[in-house]
């Protein structure tokens, strides 16, 4: 199946990836280049195995005794699925934002300091400026700078979202993974954190996975198209929309199957 | 469409741009009538060519904009006034493409005439006052594209019933014309195909007028009465 991207370099380059949950194998084969810079959308119906796949780039698995992967995740040249680096500077590295925002029971403040804590030591002053520019980042600093010694869980769901992409932006990764981030949110919510999304790109490479097609052409540069394990097929979002290669995807986009 | 901006700063930039190209291509159409009008008028091979050599460029634009306008329909999933304004685009940028071919023609003919040399048709001045009306209608028609003007909308739908009988003057005048003298009559034949193809801009910009009620109004009025028309054009 389609496997390249294009003209721009990749960020992360997925080879023959196989992934099995206990005997059953979920991702089959899968090879694809995400572009450096750029926001990727997988879209594919349930079970296609795109949350899967999100979750090999940062070694989530690595959590779940039963989960293993095949082939090869490279970053930079380097088999994330093998390297000797500890994973928690993998994640630092490589950032996830889940669908049901999940704040940390403690403070705006700390829910962006705990992570950067983690991996560096720096000055209170220092910290204070690593809080603003994530929160700024995540265009939720207006909202929150006067109460940033109140919970993170006191905030609507559209702002802890933000506030979760604060955090994940705030330890300075290269690339950030978001599982179905506006799932939960309202229209507006969704339209400023997908207007977000476009800003942030300039800083990082996104991926994103979404079950909301029409949120994968408003959002992505790029769009890869995952059916039951496999790549269907991978290109420039307007032309996988507009002019898709394979009947499948044709099939999907159109909702002809379900 | 008036006032407020999109939470997508990308889709308030791409409809900017949309619209640009539109007046950008209406633009060069307008001036490529003229310039056919002006060549049939006076002879001027140089301008003649030019209009027969830039046709190409009317049809580039066309291509461009309507693809432009699937990008935005796949991106945008665009609803009300976008979604009009989209559609309606694409059949005004068709209306344009129509009009540079009809230039071309006017063009063409224009050559035949003058290598033909045996000119002495009396007809300039009816052809390039009803050329200037259709151009004048065309200017109107885009102003009103790019104001949203309604009412501006309107009255050049109004002004193609003008365009039409000044068009069946001119056939008259020319058959009388080849009446007299029938070795007149392969010229007069080829500026009656100039004179309906400048009939032909009026109808096009007339078309135009009628998408731009459609956009800021959300009523087609294609196929209905001039009251219709100027009815739907007052409404708030």
């Amino acid at each position: 199946m389609d496997a390249a991207a294009t003209a721009i370099r990749p960020k992360l380059q997925v080879r023959g990836l196989n992934f099995f949950y206990g005997n059953f194998l979920a991702l089959k084969s899968v090879s694809v280049d995400i572009p450096e810079k750029q926001v990727t959308a997988f879209i594919g119906p349930s079970g296609c195995g795109k949350s899967t796949l999100l979750r090999t780039f940062n070694r989530m698995f690595a959590l779940y005794p039963d989960q293993r992967a095949e082939g090869e995740v490279l970053m930079d040249g380097e088999n994330l699925l093998t390297s000797k680096q500890d994973v928690s500077l993998i994640r630092a590295r490589i950032g996830m934002v889940f669908q049901k925002p999940t704040p940390f029971p403690m403070s705006i403040y700390d829910n962006i300091a705990f992570g950067v804590r983690l991996h560096e030591r720096m000055t209170r002053a220092q910290m204070d400026d690593r809080v603003e520019g994530a929160l700024r980042k995540a265009a939720i600093w207006d909202e929150v700078k006067d109460k940033l010694g109140q919970s993170g869980t006191s905030l609507s769901g559209g702002q802890q979202q933000r506030l979760c992409i604060a955090r994940a932006i705030a330890v300075r990764p290269e690339v950030l993974l978001l599982d179905e981030p506006t799932s939960a949110l309202d229209p507006i919510s969704t339209a400023r954190i997908e207007e977000l999304i476009h800003d942030l790109k300039n800083d990082f490479t996104i991926v994103i996975v979404t079950h909301n097609m029409q949120q994968a052409a408003r959002v992505s540069d790029y769009t890869a198209y995952m059916y039951i394990g496999e790549l269907i097929e991978f290109g420039e979002t307007d032309t996988l929309f507009i002019k898709p290669k394979h009947k499948h995807t044709e099939e999907y986009i159109t909702g002809r199957f379900g | 469409m008036g006032g407020q901006e999109h939470i997508s700063k990308q889709f308030d930039i791409d409809l900017d741009t949309l619209r640009s190209r539109v007046l950008q291509m209406g633009g060069l159409v307008e001036s490529q009538v003229l310039a056919a009008i002006e060549g049939f008028a006076t002879g001027n091979r140089e301008l003649i060519e030019r209009v027969s050599t830039s046709d190409y460029r009317v049809n580039a634009f066309e291509v461009s904009i309507d693809n432009d306008c699937s990008h935005i329909i796949v991106r945008r999933q665009p609803a009300g006034g976008d979604l009009r304004m989209i559609l309606a685009i694409s059949k005004i940028v068709t209306d344009l493409e129509r009009i540079g071919d009809e230039a071309e023609k006017i063009a063409r003919m224009s050559k035949q005439i003058h290598d033909r040399g045996s000119l002495q048709v009396q007809r300039f001045a009816e052809i390039r006052h009803v050329g200037n009306t259709a151009v004048k209608m065309l200017r109107a028609a885009l102003d009103a594209f790019a104001r949203q003007d309604t009412a501006q909308a309107a009255s050049v739908v109004l002004e193609d019933v003008t365009i039409d009988n000044e068009f069946r003057s001119i056939i008259r005048q020319l058959i009388t014309f080849m009446m007299e003298d029938p070795r007149t009559i392969t010229t007069a034949l080829e500026i009656t195909w100039i004179a309906k193809a400048i009939e032909r801009v009026g109808d096009h910009a007339k078309n135009i007028a009628e998408n731009v009620i459609y956009i800021v109004k959300g009523t087609d009025v294609r196929h209905t009465t001039l009251e219709d028309v100027e009815r739907e054009a007052k409404k708030t």
